[in-house]
């Protein structure tokens, strides 16, 4: 009796999580769809104009910033990213891991507006200097951004590598390749579709960061033509502006919220159904 | 029947210890008027369909030890997990037939799997001391029973470590590790912490299995001492195990039970010629 | 020409090692930056008292006391809850239908950005529920964010725990909730602490989450159902407004310390769980 009772409790509890992205998706959109049928979600999405108070709502410009910045960031995210978990996996002593692991760890512990502030004060006056510009650029934050996904992807990248089975190593250096070749050619091809899951989940935290981008990118309506110039992203949008909006503006926040919402959950499907299909590639071997 | 065991191994002392070992007690049989403790009717056991245990009829009495022998894969571990319904755990297993304790089926609704299992105790092929200190460990069933009390756990631990001849070398070591003791103590930990619950039957899986001939010997005397009051399952790899430490053996082959006797019937006359090739060794 | 694969293999690892090192240069200059600019602003003056004129003066004793309460209590709302999950996936259920569910949302809320949470802690815990403003609606906005780690690091922890003592545990007679209380938690806690500790450490963090449901509240914090601005949001407002860098710079000192020690003790308690299980 008392058993039974137990097992519905846990039940209940183990259903919260889903329960509330249940109604944390129910809440945005209920607060952000009327006003993009109101505008129409082609204008919404496609028109340049954001005047608030003019009740004109077009976030064109922000979608092209999140996504500018978001490949950005993905070109050093990967590069650091995958470069650490190659070393922490193949090339690296059991006492170095002991040392590189724990402070790319750190690197995803230290809070978002740290990272802004030192982009802020370090990067963003560099830029200016040598590349010109207003300094608050895409170039800022995507360097900055790149940072902070660099943990996500090395972690979930480390879990695709040791899920490769030690045989293929051995048997790739038996066989006269040399390190390198191994893990070019059989660990990472071997790895695939995990390093893809670890890149998406990247994305998505580059695209879902908000406090970091708004201290380096300028914030502008425009839509970013070069490197150099400042973007306003849909995070920093929402950030920036929830303080004083009221009525329209605010829903037309939350339709902001819709849009990366949707954004962020497709990334994070193909996330899942790719590192699926490797589990059941995995159990069939 | 007593069978003096070659000291293979080449172990003199353990030869020695072997040697100075008292004789079995003459092998008391179940009257057959008399109800058994476990009885096993038409019993057979299947994981996720496939079957491993096929139509057992066996009964278990009270104080004796039945060994259970045969080659591997032939559902003996199956047979003793289905005793104390431990095979419940895996979600592939279905069962047919009963299995009765007292005349009562345990595979009934009302039958509290808690307290079946407290009344028919187990032990595995390899001692898992849980990473506790010893008193700890053999507390826990009795704390999970609901015996309460500093003093009344004291006592229940001090006579299971008795029990299982085991209290002489760890009494002054009770809040160490149990992961600390060897092998061959680990084990009679366990069976220690099956004891301190009393149960009515006692199933051991190839206990000493990975144990020493000293060790081996110890687990044998103690389980000779318990079978005064406790029904003793012994399932062995070692057919002279089974030889000097049973009362009976039953011989299983490929999920079922091709005979069973007095164990030194089954050993120098058995019916079936299974068995005997089994025993003389010219079994695949 | 052809380059000889000896080369090549020494360029290549010799590139990985570079990439890395860098990383851990960045990392080693940030910490080393914000203390080095810090530090010597981090007075007792400055923890113990509270904040004047927007921050360009006095301390920030506040703004701590305000982080830990949010953090707190989001981890002591989410811990019972993620554990309660894990302990439910692992022991009281098959993989299946029920669990592929569970885990789907545990999944897409890992996933969230932090500012979507705001957004629905907004409209949820501050209007909807009438919460306001608070410490309250903060700490249950982050409690949900960081739900997919407690229950992650938990099942991990959990399955770490070796199957044979389920059935010593049952075999002894125990029930299924015994067993889960007495031998599986008590083994796993170390590894469910590293989980909870870094929750805690994602907490004090979180900065736009914060922002929008515990508000901004400069005053010392006296009730959970009041306002109050927490450490990382402080500083955000400090050095955005340009209100003191100095202050700035202390108060992002203490945020790095704590998170170096937060990290630390995860790292331990997860060595002390290996050495436990394995
Ligand atoms: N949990 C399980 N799931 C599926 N099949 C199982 C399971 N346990 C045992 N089996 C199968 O049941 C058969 C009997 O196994 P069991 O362990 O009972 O044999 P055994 O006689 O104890 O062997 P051994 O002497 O090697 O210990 C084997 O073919 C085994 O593969
Ligand atoms: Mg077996």
């Amino acid at each position: 009796m008392k058993e039974k009772a137990i097992h519905v409790v846990l039940m209940l509890l183990a259903f919260s999580a889903i329960a509330a992205l249940a109604v944390i998706t129910a809440f945005i959109f209920k607060e952000g769809v009327p006003i993009i049928a109101k505008v129409g979600i082609k204008d919404f999405i496609f028109s340049s104009d954001w005047y608030p108070l003019e009740g004109q709502f077009g976030i064109f410009p922000m979608i092209v910033g999140s996504l500018a910045v978001t490949a950005g960031a993905m070109v050093l995210g990967v590069v650091l990213g995958l470069a650490c978990a190659v070393v922490l996996t193949q090339f690296c002593p059991q006492g170095m891991v002991a040392v590189i692991k724990p402070s790319v760890e750190l690197l995803a512990g230290i809070p978002s507006v740290v990272y802004g502030f030192l982009g802020v004060v370090i990067l963003v006056p560099l830029i200016r200097d040598y590349l010109g510009g207003p300094g608050l650029s895409v170039l800022a934050s995507s360097i900055v951004l790149g940072v902070m996904a660099l943990p996500t992807i090395t972690s979930i990248s480390v879990d695709a590598f040791q899920a490769v089975p030690r045989s293929y190593r051995e048997g790739s250096i038996a066989l006269g390749a040399t390190e390198w070749q191994t893990t070019h050619r059989v660990i990472l091809k071997a790895a695939r579709s995990g390093i893809v899951a670890a890149i998406i989940l990247g994305m998505g935290r580059a695209i879902g960061e908000t406090m970091a981008v708004i201290m380096v990118a300028g914030n502008t309506l425009d839509v970013p033509h070069s490197l150099l110039d400042p973007v306003r992203t849909l995070t920093s949008n929402i950030a920036l502006e929830m303080g004083y909006s009221a009525g329209d503006h605010r829903q037309a926040l939350f339709a902001t919220g819709v849009i990366l919402f949707v954004i962020i959950m497709i990334l994070n499907s193909i996330a899942l159904t790719v590192s699926r299909r490797r589990v059941r590639k995995g159990a069939a071997r | 029947m007593t069978q003096v065991p070659s000291s293979n191994g080449g172990v003199e002392q353990a030869a020695e210890w072997l040697m100075r070992r008292q004789p079995a007690a003459p092998a008391a049989y179940c009257p057959v008027d008399r109800p058994a403790k476990m009885r096993i009717e038409d019993f057979g056991a299947a994981f996720d369909g496939t079957e491993v245990l096929r139509r057992l009829n066996l009964e278990i009495c009270a104080c004796e030890r039945l060994a259970i022998i045969g080659p591997a894969s032939g559902g003996k571990t199956t047979f003793l997990r289905s005793l104390n319904r431990l095979n419940d755990l895996n979600p592939g297993f279905s069962k047919t037939g009963r299995i009765l304790l007292d005349g009562k089926d345990i595979y009934d609704r009302a039958m509290d799997v808690a307290v079946l299992r407290r009344r028919v105790g187990m032990v595995y092929a390899v001692p898992i001391p849980l990473p506790w200190t010893i008193y700890e460990n053999i507390a826990y069933g009795p704390r999970m029973a609901g015996v309460a009390g500093r003093g009344r756990l004291d006592a229940i631990v001090e006579g299971a470590l008795k029990s299982a001849f085991l209290w002489d070398e760890v009494k002054d070591r009770l809040a160490d590790l149990a992961t600390n003791l060897s092998g061959g103590q680990q084990q009679r930990m366990c069976v220690a912490r099956v004891l301190a619950l009393e149960p009515e039957v006692l199933l051991l899986d190839e206990p000493c299995s990975g144990l020493d001939p000293i060790s081996t010997a110890k687990i044998e005397d103690a389980l000779l001492e318990l079978k005064s009051k406790y029904s003793i399952v012994l399932v062995t790899n070692n057919t002279k195990q089974a030889a000097r430490a049973s009362d009976r053996t039953a011989f299983f082959l490929m999920g079922e039970l091709v005979e069973v006797g007095p164990t030194s019937q089954v050993f120098t006359n058995p019916t079936h010629h299974r068995t005997a090739d089994y025993i003389t060794g010219h079994f695949g | 020409m052809r380059i000889p694969p000896a080369v090549t293999q020494r360029a290549a690892v010799g590139l990985m090692w570079a990439l890395t090192i860098l990383t851990l240069g960045v990392l080693l200059f940030i910490i080393a930056f914000i203390l080095a600019n810090g530090l010597p602003h981090v007075t007792w003056t400055f923890l113990s008292t509270s904040p004047e004129s927007m921050g360009r003066a006095g301390g920030v004793l506040p703004m701590i006391v305000g982080s830990l309460w949010v953090a707190g209590l989001a981890v002591l709302i989410s811990a019972p809850v993620g554990v309660a999950t894990a302990v439910y996936l692992t022991e009281y259920t098959r993989e299946g239908r029920l669990t592929a569910v569970i885990r789907f949302g545990a999944d897409c809320l890992a996933g969230i950005p932090s500012i979507i949470f705001g957004l629905f802690g907004f409209v949820f815990f501050t209007i909807t529920l009438g919460l306001g403003f608070s410490i309250l609606s903060g700490a249950l906005t982050l409690a949900i964010m960081v739900l997919p780690t407690i229950i992650r690091t938990s099942e991990e922890a959990i399955r770490a725990v070796p199957k044979s003592y389920r059935d010593v545990s049952y075999g002894l007679g125990s029930t299924r909730w015994q067993l889960v209380t007495r031998v599986v938690l008590r083994s796993a806690l170390p590894g469910i602490s590293t989980g909870v500790v870094l929750s805690v450490g994602r907490s004090i963090s979180e900065t736009a989450a914060v922002m929008l449901t515990a508000g901004s509240a400069l005053g010392f914090p006296h009730s959970v159902f009041q306002s109050s601005r927490t450490l990382a949001l402080h500083f955000y407002v400090l050095s955005r407004e340009g209100l003191s860098m100095p202050n700035a710079y202390a108060t992002a000192s203490i945020l790095i310390i704590a998170i170096l020690l937060i990290n630390l003790s995860a790292y331990a308690l997860m060595r002390r769980f290996v050495a436990k299980v394995v």
